[in-house]
């Protein structure tokens, strides 16, 4: 599938009606997301028949770019339930197959190596100091190909540093630093919408 | 929830040992159909623990499975038709899955399991 074909795909998805700020529900948007999944499929060959797991799925955004891609199973995960709901529905309307499953990503304890990658958007750690370290901590045990993770370009040498050094990955690499546009959803937001820089990295466990 | 997902999932309460495999409870499941894929199923073979994949699909009336098996059967395109609809057409829809060590029952509703633990569980 094209990029372009993907991205327009994904821009026909539901986003959160009602986001919850303890949970930095922020949609991951089309641009990013088709950018995400369509470089690890052509780049590295990471999703096409290959099992996925969305970790914090939201509105499943990534899961069902995955589907897309024809990867051949894809699981979502999150703790919360509407979200699940919708991306339950989003999946039915582009007529995908994902697994969905409501369950905290901390303490996730799946018997390996089923899963192949793992590709997620984790909640950048603004209100929950370090928990997009504890999504990447258990992205690397889950996955046995590689970790797909979206985090601030502010964090990149602590990011890099944590991962080498106490998550022992292989590899770790920013494939390409993207805008992340981050409407006003919430009350305390000042500005109509923020531009952030974020990096697109990709880990080797 | 398809069998493959059930097939890496285990209980993750504190202090449980033996979470694995989760037993399925299913008052409601459905086949749907997707494409067949030998590649895939030639790979994951290996990964996949069988009895457990017998175990739940049996819940779920299917049991054309073999119980010995072996890689040659990889070669036969019955056995990966079989291999195929029990791994990734069975749906567990409505039900749960148990705990075998504590009994734990953890709820699935419109196919999504809730694997959310209580705060003395964490």
């Amino acid at each position: 599938m094209k990029l372009k074909k993907l991205e327009g795909l994904l821009g026909d998805l539901d986003q959160f009606s009602d986001p919850k700020v303890e949970l930095e529900q922020y949609p991951t948007g089309p641009h990013v997301a088709s950018r995400l999944i369509y470089t690890a499929e052509n780049s590295f060959g990471d999703i096409t028949g290959k099992v996925v797991a969305d970790f914090g799925c939201g509105c499943a955004t990534l899961g069902i770019a995955s589907a897309l891609m024809e990867a051949e199973h894809v699981i979502g995960i999150d703790i919360d339930s509407q979200s699940l709901d919708i991306a339950s529905t989003n999946a039915e309307d582009m007529e995908v197959n994902i697994d969905l499953m409501l369950s905290d990503i901390k303490g996730l304890n799946w018997r390996g190596p089923l899963v192949d990658t793992v590709v997620m958007n984790p909640p950048f750690g603004t209100r929950n100091e370090g928990i997009d370290m504890e999504f990447l901590k258990t992205a690397l045990k889950v996955a046995s190909r590689a970790v797909y993770s979206l985090h601030k370009t502010t964090t990149r040498e602590h990011i890099k540093r944590v991962a080498i050094r106490d998550f022992n990955v292989k590899k770790a690499e920013v494939l390409c630093e993207l805008r992340f546009d981050v409407p006003r959803l919430y009350k305390f937001h000042r500005k109509k919408s923020v531009d952030i820089a974020v990096d697109l990295w990709r880990f080797v466990p | 929830m398809r069998l493959l997902t059930h097939n890496m999932l285990s209980c993750n309460i504190k202090g449980v040992t033996n979470g694995y495999p989760l037993t399925i409870e299913a008052s409601k499941w459905m086949a749907k159909e997707v494409d067949f894929n030998g590649d895939f199923l030639r790979n994951i073979f290996v990964k996949i623990e069988w009895k457990v994949l017998i175990e739940a699909a049996k819940v779920m009336g299917y049991t054309d499975l073999p119980v010995e098996v072996d890689s040659s059967m990889l070669n036969s395109d019955e056995f990966l038709q079989k291999f195929h609809h029990a791994l990734l057409e069975i749906h567990v829809e409505e039900g749960a899955l148990i705990c075998p060590e504590t009994g734990r029952k953890f709820p699935v509703h419109k196919g999504i399991p809730n694997m959310l633990l209580n705060e003395d569980e964490v």
